[in-house]
């Protein structure tokens, strides 16, 4: 493919130059084409063929659509999870918002040492989920951890604490787990967006004689509208797709009242090694997801264009 | 009263305010961590009865299963893997999606923003049934390559933009000079990007070391357990009892690595944060 240059056709020079570009680009991209090709768009259509199959671990797969489909709505399991994961988004994205919210404004401050502060916030990030998990369930023992010692201390319990023998009780644990591992990482999310708003704007809320609720309400929230939907669909996606915390936690009990519709795919795929029925309850999270996902983004660009 | 709210009290109470309420929050935040370390000191089965600290946690955990060495290498080799794997593809990528107009352009693209639509269970169960047909089913190289493929939006995003923000005379300098374009990009430019790349490889680790449901997938022998695969077992006791002074000895040694680089690089995650959200 070398082309010699032809002085007097400058205009096949430049397609030679640009082919010879073009291959250059693949070149560089091919590694990363491969992942996504390989590891990414082949499986995605794998999932599709076999939702559509009686597909054991073992064995040979057998066409049978969309039977592993009919069969979601009669999965109690499945079903069950789900009222339950969407609960959960529900109640976990709400506290994000005010909690992580209540951290930026916080931290947002100039003072000196503020940065040891942010840092206190954060650390939690940078341990595992699982760890995490297996951290609060050695914090919630109440033979091994000092929690419940501490809650009848201060006369908030009497007698023996509960935190995971109860569907309530093993929610609002995993709940006071997620929130200590996260919080600080939406903080980050929110005190960006906060430092994107010029002083000027708070300066002239000031001078309107506005007090720190009315600014809050009428200057920084509006302002911070884009950031705010930013947590919302980050929190959104990632608890709807829930396994850790509960698996590790709570492990999905008692009786199964804490399955997530992940836990639900994982067992059926795991535990009773029906792989067409897990995939189609993943094509299902991945309808869902998309669906939500567009919808976000949709709000996300109706934002850009008021601005 | 009059005295109290004079221009300098004025400012010293929401200065007790910010403080005081920064305190108690840092406290809660920290308190986990801090008594982790201190149960997987202390207590009888730590000192053997004897009060004070101790290390017999740690030696339990040691001989846990198929042993700490083990779990450990196996993350590591994990974790090594999917950064220098991360790091190689989201470089060549971003390099190419910020410089050359190649086919398939907009499909990379489209890829790599679909890998974030894309919940990571969907794609992990007709993953785990092709590892079985090329015979990589059960090996901590096959959990490494996925967890490069899910690092791949945030790296070729952050790459891309990292070789955008170069001025084009850069390279075309190293050009002139001779250098092939493999050449100019492994001189001047790696040089360049490099803050970028340690965003990249920091994530990449963070995920990589942490992982669980890939490995809880892929892995099926215990040998081949990454720590928090093996801790997990060893929280639901599926090799006796639970021994919980060893599990918090064993949180310990899969949060230190994290907690370390953490504090090490925290400039550069809250900087990775930030670029993400800015964009949306």
């Amino acid at each position: 493919m070398t082309t010699t240059v032809d002085a007097g056709r400058p205009r096949r020079a430049l397609q030679a130059r640009a082919r010879r570009e073009a291959r250059t680009g693949l070149l560089f991209a091919l590694p990363a084409i491969a992942f996504v090709l390989l590891l990414f768009a082949v499986p995605l259509v794998l999932a599709g063929w076999m939702s559509l199959n009686d597909w054991p671990l073992i064995g040979t797969p057998e066409f049978n659509a969309p039977d592993n489909y009919t069969a979601i709505a009669s999965n109690d399991l499945f079903v069950g999870s789900i009222w339950f994961t969407i609960r959960y988004t529900v109640v976990i994205t709400a506290i994000f918002l005010v909690i992580s919210l209540g951290l930026a404004l916080l931290v947002q401050s100039t003072r000196p040492g503020v940065g040891l502060f942010r840092t206190a916030f954060l650390l939690p990030a940078a341990v595992g989920l699982a760890s995490s998990a297996l951290l609060f369930y050695a914090l919630y023992n109440n033979e091994y951890g000092p929690l419940d010692d501490l809650l009848r201390a201060l006369g908030l319990i009497e007698g023996n604490a509960d935190f995971l023998s109860t569907s309530g009780a093993a929610f609002r644990s995993t709940v006071v787990m997620v929130t200590w591992r996260y919080a600080g990482f939406y903080m980050i999310i929110l005190l960006t967006g906060l430092q994107a708003i010029p002083v000027e704007v708070y300066e002239a809320a000031r001078m309107d004689g506005a007090n720190w609720w009315q600014t809050l309400r009428r200057v920084t929230l509006p302002l911070l509208k884009s950031t705010i939907l930013l947590v919302l669909v980050l929190s959104v996606t990632g608890s709807l797709l829930a396994f850790e915390p509960f698996y590790v936690l709570t492990a999905g009990g008692p009786s199964n009242s804490t399955v997530t519709m992940v836990i639900a795919m994982f067992r059926e795929a795991f535990t009773l090694f029906d792989l067409g029925s897990a995939a189609a309850i993943a094509m299902v999270l991945l309808a869902a997801l998309v669906i939500i996902n567009l919808v976000q983004l949709f709000l996300l660009r109706d934002k850009d264009r008021d601005r | 009263m009059t005295r109290l709210l004079s221009a300098r009290g004025r400012r010293i109470l929401p200065d007790i305010g910010f403080y005081g309420t920064s305190t108690v929050l840092a406290v809660l935040f920290l308190a986990p961590l801090v008594w982790v370390v201190w149960a997987s000191l202390s207590g009888p089965r730590a000192t053997d009865g004897d009060g004070g600290v101790g290390f017999d946690n740690y030696v339990r955990l040691v001989r846990y299963g198929a042993g700490l060495p083990t779990y450990l290498w196996n993350t590591s080799v994990v974790t090594v893997l999917a950064v220098v794997g991360t790091l190689l593809v989201t470089v060549l990528g971003g390099y190419a999606l910020a410089r050359y107009t190649f086919p398939f352009k907009n499909l990379l693209f489209l890829g790599a923003l679909a890998i974030l639509m894309v919940p990571h269970p969907t794609i992990l169960v007709p993953l785990y049934t092709m590892l079985n047909w090329v015979g990589l089913q059960n090996t901590l190289v096959s959990v490494a390559l996925v967890l490069v493929m899910f690092q791949l939006p945030f790296g070729l995003f952050m790459m891309r933009n990292a070789f955008e923000a170069l001025p084009k005379e850069l390279e075309e300098a190293a050009l002139l000079d001779g250098c092939s374009s493999m050449g100019a990009l492994r001189h001047i430019l790696l040089r360049a990007v490099m803050p970028g790349m340690v965003t990249v490889g920091m994530f990449a680790f963070l995920a990589a070391w942490n992982e669980f449901l890939t490995p809880l997938i892929f892995l099926t022998d215990g040998r081949n357990f990454t720590l928090p695969i093996a801790l997990v077992s060893l929280r639901s006791g599926e090799l006796g009892t639970i021994d919980l002074g060893a599990l918090q000895a064993g949180i310990i040694a899969a949060a230190i690595p994290c907690i370390l680089l953490f504090l090490l690089l925290q400039r550069h995650y809250v900087r990775g944060i930030t670029a993400g959200s800015v964009r949306g």
